[in-house]
């Protein structure tokens, strides 16, 4: 067995060298592939929180990724057609900027993820599920109805945001930031695993009575690893939209909960890693299967029940061992 | 807006609603019975479809479609309980939603490997189109008309077969306690591939009549499966009473809420914001919906367990 | 004082047609061990469960120090005051002895959100769980994942996460179940000593443990106390004989 931190650090030299060599190497789709990579990886990060420590299944993450999606949507919408976004008390401009455009994702999804937690872990197990499934579905239809912003069509960014300093519409240095905020929020749940929380709710989802013979309140953990989940893979969402520079309902489709969910169990529920590992080798797999066959799906559901059949623990769990070390 | 047009909506919303329950039915049932959360329900509901449609168009023949579309939906359901979920009744849930979310990719993309991308036809037979006249005078589809009477009839059979025959005391015995039944003496193995092929067999009816009003495409089957799902969060799991009671609300509240909640908006706002407004707002109602029950009752109308 | 530390006042549960608790009135006082003994569904779960809050119960009070906390959550009645330990462990099994035993500081120091410092280097946190940790005689585990114990050495670390709460009042489910002669031997030498620190209310089947640390028994049969007394009043109970210990021993 290999150890978990060599794999880990492996991968971030990969995620290192490709790209540079794609850009020595003048082959820009290359770094364009590793960008969707990376921020796969950290919409599935944001929901390992949940998922892998919390034991929530939700199935209706696209709702955060999607709401990220629609706030940088909204607001470059706004900076490129020069009109105010109108709240009707008070209006606000649209911005370009993606430090403001991220801070507004990880609100907004954060606050989403706050109504959806509470009503939803009123329930628990399947009804847990089938409710985050259906509120992601609400999301999805009401973008769909929602004609201000493209209804069903979603809505084109014309030049991509800009961040102090760099040039964004440069391939590899998009990458760059997508690259270090995910490192940057790798290293806050590594951070977060370790710390008083992450104990507390680690126990919550394996002995939930436990927790609350101890006197914590196992619901309000849940809740807090639901918001912050849903931030993360809000922030995903925003960036998704900057690399594709559209959005559309689509981001709310409830294919995409279950694609991240994906990502997290190719590489390894509950692994820090897990997520990075998952969305790499599924790119890798859509770009290399896709290019053989329409019908690659086909070849991701075989795999993927191979997986859930046999190798609990995904790749990181066949690599490393199946155990989970937090310590 | 006119008693007419209230009439019409109510039964639509009755047919789609009674529609929406030969796939919650199928789907309370299995998890009832099994403990099983089956994403790939809606993928039998797209192979009834395609097998009525494929029949249809090879024969000419609506009933031979149905009946194609019945065997269909429970031969891929027998098959996959017997191939793959039956190694899941014993897993955690995320296990259960990953494996059939897989199956969901190997249906879908199976089928459109066979019968390619492009919507296929099911056409109503002549016999059953065209409109009847209702008692006050209520010109309506007859083929929506007759929906609604074979989903009763359905409804009324999975009634009868649970409450009153043998199989059913077995399926409500398999809900309370499985080491019973088998303790009992009952094949435990082959029961539950009985109710996942049932389960799979209304849902595969479900696609075929919902087919002949929509078109039959790959896809089809996962919007149904999420309103499926509000269905038995509405109605509580396990419960077929919950679903049908479920069922009959969301597709009422579907309907009607599409009408109407612009018409409303329009009494006190401009007709083109009341429209957006009114269309936003209906297209989230069931969501709505289940919220509310969700809140005043989180096992659902008629559910027990958490 | 005048009023016990955990008093339960005709608490009544009923299942369908079955009566779980039929009117239970039960006190705890200071610095004694209060068993709880009856056969195999005569209700003793249930009584936990209602004290604890796990259920609540139809009719009747759950009083911990002078307060009804009858309507409160598990997780109140834990920051009130209550120590549980479980009959089947209940113990976080991913992970090792001494993050279950810091769950219960920090369950006790009413902080968990902090998400930045690690919580095994927290001073605090860390000696409160030791020192539990080597009360019960598991400091050499500490590393140990809890999967990898023994079912006795499992037993010990259910008693020292109640002990990092430093209640006010144990509740302990069956504490020598499948524990060995010799570990039984142990913990009841141990239950001896921790009466003066908080008073125990010990539901067990062990009558040897039940008669050598008892300072009064209830006896629950079909969901009511038949009697409540001393060692010697229980033993010459004729009821009791003719309900319990005459099947049993």
């Amino acid at each position: 067995m290999i150890p978990e931190r060599h794999v880990n650090a492996a991968l971030l030299v990969g995620l290192v060298a490709v790209p540079m060599w794609a850009l020595a190497a003048d082959e820009p789709y290359t770094i364009t592939l590793a960008t969707r990579a990376v921020i796969l990886a950290l919409a599935a990060v944001g929901l390992n929180i949940a998922l892998g420590i919390g034991g929530l299944v939700s199935l209706g993450h696209a709702a955060f990724f999607g709401i990220g999606g629609y706030a940088m949507g909204i607001l470059a919408f706004h900076a490129q057609t020069f009109t105010p976004l109108d709240f009707g008390a008070f209006s606000v401009a649209g911005t370009k900027s993606m430090p403001v455009i991220w801070l507004a994702a990880l609100v907004l999804s954060a606050l989403a993820a706050l109504v959806i937690g509470l009503l939803s872990l009123r329930t628990s197990g399947v009804y847990f599920i089938m409710i985050t499934l259906a509120f992601g579905q609400m999301f999805y239809y009401f973008t769909i109805s929602w004609s201000t912003y493209g209804g069903e069509d979603g809505m084109s960014i014309y030049v991509r945001n800009s961040f102090p300093g760099l040039d964004t519409l440069v391939p590899v240095q998009f990458f760059g930031i997508c690259l270090i905020l995910l490192c940057l929020v790798l290293f806050l749940n590594a951070r977060l695993v370790r710390s008083r929380f992450g104990l507390a709710l680690n126990a919550a989802r394996q002995v939930s009575v436990r927790v609350e013979t101890v006197g914590l309140d196992p619901t309000r953990l849940k809740l807090l690893a639901f918001v912050i989940s849903g931030a993360v893979t809000g922030l995903a969402g925003a960036l998704f939209a900057d690399l594709n520079r559209f959005v559309s309902p689509a981001m709310f489709s409830w294919q995409f909960s279950g694609e991240i969910m994906v990502l997290v169990i190719l590489g390894g529920v509950g692994r820090i890693f897990g997520p990075v590992v998952g969305a790499v080798v599924f790119v890798t797999l859509e770009h290399v299967l896709g290019g053989l066959t329409d019908f690659w799906h086909i070849y991701l559901g075989v795999i993927l029940l191979l997986i859930v059949l046999f190798a609990q623990g995904g790749i990181i769990g066949l690599l490393c061992g199946r155990r989970v070390h937090h310590d | 807006m006119s008693a007419i047009l209230i009439v019409e909506q109510v039964l639509n919303g009755l047919q789609v609603g009674i529609m929406l329950f030969l796939t919650a039915a199928g789907l309370t049932l299995i998890f009832g019975v099994m403990g099983l959360i089956n994403l790939a329900h809606g993928s039998l509901y797209m192979i009834g479809a395609f097998a009525a449609a494929a029949v249809a168009g090879a024969t000419g023949s609506f009933l031979l479609a149905l009946v194609a579309a019945l065997a269909a939906a429970a031969v891929a359901g027998a098959v996959v309980e017997m191939v793959v979920i039956r190694r899941l009744y014993a897993s955690d849930h995320l296990d259960q939603v990953l494996a059939t979310f897989a199956l969901i990719l190997i249906f879908s993309e199976g089928t459109r490997w066979v019968f390619g991308s492009f919507p296929m036809y099911l056409e109503i037979p002549e016999y059953l189109s065209g409109p009847v006249t209702l008692p006050g005078g209520i010109q309506y589809p007859l083929y929506r008309l007759m929906l609604i009477c074979v989903g009763l009839a359905v409804a009324l059979g999975l009634w009868f077969l649970i409450e009153r025959t043998r199989i059913g005391i077995q399926i409500r015995a398999g809900e309370n306690d499985r080491e019973m039944i088998a303790a009992l003496g009952v094949d435990i193995s082959r029961l539950y591939t009985l109710v996942f092929a049932l389960g799979a067999a209304l849902a595969g009816l479900a696609g075929a009549l919902v087919g002949a009003i929509q078109s039959v495409q790959v896809g089809m089957g996962e919007p149904v499966l999420i309103l499926a799902f509000v269905i038995i969060v509405i109605g509580g799991i396990g419960s077929i009473r919950g679903a049908f009671i479920g069922a009959l609300l969301v597709g009422l509240t579907d309907t009607l809420g599409g009408i109407f909640l612009p018409a409303m908006f329009k009494l006190f706002m401009a007709p083109a914001s009341a429209t957006s407004v009114g269309s936003s707002l209906a297209s989230m109602a069931i969501y709505i919906l289940m919220s509310l029950v969700l809140v005043w009752k989180p096992t659902g109308l008629f559910g027990v367990r958490g | 004082m005048t009023e016990p530390v955990l008093e339960t006042r005709n608490i009544t549960r009923r299942f369908g047609a079955l009566m779980a608790s039929d009117s239970i009135s039960i006190e705890l006082w200071p610095g004694e061990i209060h068993a709880v003994i009856g056969p195999n569904g005569a209700g003793k779960s249930t009584l936990i469960e209602q004290i604890c809050g796990g259920l609540k119960p139809d009719a009747g009070q759950v009083r911990l120090l002078g307060r009804d906390v009858t309507r409160q959550s598990t997780a109140a009645r834990a920051r009130a005051g209550l120590g549980r330990t479980f009959q089947i462990s209940a113990l976080a099994m991913e992970d090792t002895v001494l993050q279950n035993a810091i769950l219960g500081a920090l369950g006790a120091s009413g902080r968990p959100w902090g998400i930045w410092r690690p919580v095994l280097k927290d001073r605090g946190l860390r000696a409160r769980a030791e020192e539990a940790l080597h009360r019960v005689g598991l400091e050499d585990l500490t590393a140990k994942h809890c999967a990898d114990l023994s079912h006795g050495q499992r037993r010990q670390l259910e008693v020292a996460v109640a002990l990092t709460l430093r209640p006010k009042a144990f509740i302990m489910d069956e504490p020598m179940a499948g524990l060995g002669a010799e570990g039984s031997k142990r913990l009841t030498g141990f239950l001896d000593g921790l009466r003066e620190e908080a008073p125990i209310l010990l539901v067990e089947h062990d009558m040897d443990a039940v008669f050598a640390l008892a300072d009064r028994i209830s006896v629950l049969v079909y969901g009511r106390i038949i009697a409540t007394g001393t060692v010697d009043e229980i033993r010459a109970n004729a009821e009791v004989r003719e309900a319990y210990l005459g099947e049993g021993a």
